[in-house]
């Protein structure tokens, strides 16, 4: 089991008033699984996926990651995990201005082990060979599409070969063929065996996934696989 | 994360973010220059004061009319005229042991014209031991003689820029100017001096004193009186010497009722030294107060671009960085930072004060080029640490948060 989540509670303290954005949420993902999580804003799902990787803490609730219980856990061994066992694919794709292509895909390499940095620009090459972008190693974000710079945040999560894949609304910023493209992706990569974790509001993004978890006010309230699958490949979603 | 990278990712920071990075540096580069270049010109100024007094002749003795004490000059050095001071008297103080020589003298104003060519000139009543008492020397012709003040000769010797500037390349010498339409007869040329002070003594001319008191002026009183002495140890005898003759020809018997005072160049040197150290400090002042507003741009630049950070850091704590990558990183950045930008004002600073001193020396002023190591060391240490603090503290704040709450903040 990768993921297992019990009784997760995630409380948030403003001005004395205490919100409760989770209550008592339990799950189980096994390695190889795309999982959407659904849900109304405010339901509760972004804080959900960024307690399972690790950007914040969960209130009470006993998580274990890869088989480790989280709560040993200190920051730097938190870094650690983000690092080398996280891929993160946000919805502003959050890439550094001003920085290359190939710069961004290679920026969790330089909080990684010492490792031959040869090495990590080849395999970013790679990736972005993969992800049609080779040509634009060298430009800068902001000459980029929207779909293009989602394409890179998603070579980036790659870059360190992480356990599991975390997309907070992928698609939340692309126009419906981008959209296409970065979902096409997603479920390739799934293919070729890996994790990965999807928030998205979207029902016919989220059932490019194999299975989905609904959740409302702080509990999930469904949890099926996906019957019919759309295939990216396919054509337009929607 | 490994060093090699990290500086490579400050650099490339610092490169990517040129107008953020200079609008910082220009705030170091700005205090740490207006430093140092302040502070070169209040010591090249006090050298330039001192140097000029020291230029008189250092063996002076100098007489003023008036009353002083000890916290400060007479009235008469603000120019209030005072009238206790007689020619009578420098020819008694010439009879004391020690004293080489002794010039009294009064200054005026005037138009001094020849042919077509008018100017407005000091010009200065002098007795004949001028020469002697400051140290000159006159390129043509003679100076001032003792019969010319008793005759009460129209003779006049010319500064080295005034006869330069009436009559050009022809000789002055035997021609008649006139100084407020009374006709002189040029005996003389000064050699060039340099300015002092505040006045051009090239651009002066000379007088016989009485010719001055009463044809020019109708006094019988002289501005002040110069005394050159031997030799220095006998400069506190020479000057008690003086005040007791001073005090017999004026029958003065209580010396707090003195009417006049006599100072060393030594005494004057020292007020001189005061004064300028307060002109220093008051630079000291007007260079901290740029220094303050450098440092507020730096810190106006960090805040500004902290939201923007703020992200950046966040999504480098998302892909696996550690506080301690994030604090070594916005550490190295704000030194590198800092420190070109401290580098530049240094250079920047010397550029500036070397140019004033170029601009004075053409002049005519013999302005020295200073740089103070301590200005250097004080504005690059004061501007270096406005940088380093305000580089990490926001990135100190930030790297605290959670990877979320950072990323978060629009």
């Amino acid at each position: 089991m990768l993921i297992k989540l019990e009784n997760i509670t995630k409380d948030y303290a403003d001005e004395g008033l205490i919100t409760s954005a989770l209550r008592g949420v339990a799950l189980e993902v096994k390695e190889g699984e795309f999982v959407a999580i659904m849900g109304a804003s405010g339901s509760g799902k972004s804080t959900l996926m960024h307690i399972i990787g690790f950007l914040d803490k969960a209130t009470s609730g006993k998580y274990s990651f890869d088989g480790e219980d989280a709560e040993q856990f200190i920051d730097s061994k938190l870094a650690e995990i983000r690092n080398r066992k996280i891929g993160f694919v946000f919805q502003a794709y959050n890439l550094l201005a001003r920085t290359s292509v190939l710069d961004n895909v290679l920026l969790p390499t330089i909080y990684g082990p010492r490792l031959d940095k040869k090495t990590f620009e080849k395999n970013a090459r790679q990736i972005l060979e993969k992800l049609n972008l080779s040509h634009r190693a060298n430009h800068q974000p902001n000459q980029l599409s929207g779909g293009e710079q989602q394409r890179v945040a998603i070579a980036r999560a790659l870059i360190n070969e992480p356990r599991l894949i975390l997309a907070d609304e992928p698609t939340g910023n692309l126009d419906s063929k981008s959209g296409q493209e970065v979902m096409e992706i997603l479920q390739d990569l799934n293919e070729e065996g890996h994790t990965i974790v999807m928030v998205t509001h979207e029902k016919y993004v989220a059932e490019c996934a194999r299975r989905i978890l609904t959740l409302k006010d702080g509990q999930i309230v469904s949890d099926d696989q996906v019957a019919a699958r759309h295939i990216a490949k396919d054509g337009l979603i929607k | 994360m490994r060093l090699s990278n990290t500086l490579k990712y400050i650099w490339g920071n610092l490169v990517l973010n040129k107008s953020r990075s200079f609008l910082t540096m220009l705030g170091i580069i700005i205090g740490v220059a207006a430093v140092i270049s302040i502070m070169s010109v209040g010591a090249s100024a006090q050298d330039l004061l001192l140097a000029q007094v020291k230029a008189m002749g250092t063996n002076l003795i100098g007489i003023l009319p008036g009353a002083s004490d000890d916290q400060g000059p007479p009235s008469s050095a603000f120019g209030i005229e005072i009238t206790t001071l007689k020619y009578e008297d420098a020819l008694d103080i010439k009879k004391l042991p020690h004293v080489l020589a002794v010039c009294s003298y009064i200054t005026g104003r005037g138009t001094v014209s020849y042919q077509k060519e008018a100017y407005e000139f000091n010009y200065v009543g002098l007795t004949p031991d001028y020469p002697v008492v400051e140290d000159t020397a006159f390129a043509a012709g003679r100076f001032i003689k003792q019969e010319d003040l008793d005759n009460l000769a129209r003779v006049a010797v010319l500064g080295s820029q005034a006869a330069k500037k009436l009559f050009g390349q022809e000789n002055p010498l035997e021609k008649q100017i006139k100084v407020n339409q009374i006709v002189f007869k040029v005996v003389g040329v000064m050699k060039e001096r340099g300015a002092s002070g505040l006045q051009n003594q090239d651009e002066q001319i000379y007088i016989p004193l009485k010719t001055a008191q009463k044809i020019m002026l109708g006094i019988d009183y002289v501005a002040y009186i110069r005394a050159k002495i031997d030799r220095e140890e006998n400069i506190a005898p020479a000057t008690e010497q003086i005040k007791q003759v001073l005090r017999f020809r004026h029958r003065i018997k209580d010396p707090a009722k003195d009417d006049f005072s006599v100072r060393s160049t030594a005494q004057a040197l020292d007020i001189l030294g005061t004064v300028t150290q307060a002109l220093k400090s008051f630079l000291v002042a007007v260079a901290a107060i740029s220094l303050i507003v450098g440092g507020i741009g730096i810190m106006n630049i960090m805040f500004v671009t902290v939201n923007e950070r703020t992200k950046e850091i966040g999504l480098r704590k998302a892909v696996g960085a550690k506080r301690k990558d994030i604090l070594l990183q916005f550490l190295l950045e704000s030194a590198a930072m800092t420190l070109l930008g401290g580098l530049v004002g240094i250079i920047l600073g010397i550029l500036i004060s070397a140019a004033i001193a170029l601009g004075v020396n053409y002049f005519g002023y013999d302005w020295k080029f200073i740089i103070t190591p301590l200005a250097v060391f004080l504005s690059t240490l004061m501007a270096v640490s406005v940088g380093l603090v305000f580089g990490l503290w926001p990135a100190n704040r930030a790297s605290l948060l959670s990877p979320m709450d950072a990323l978060r903040r629009q």
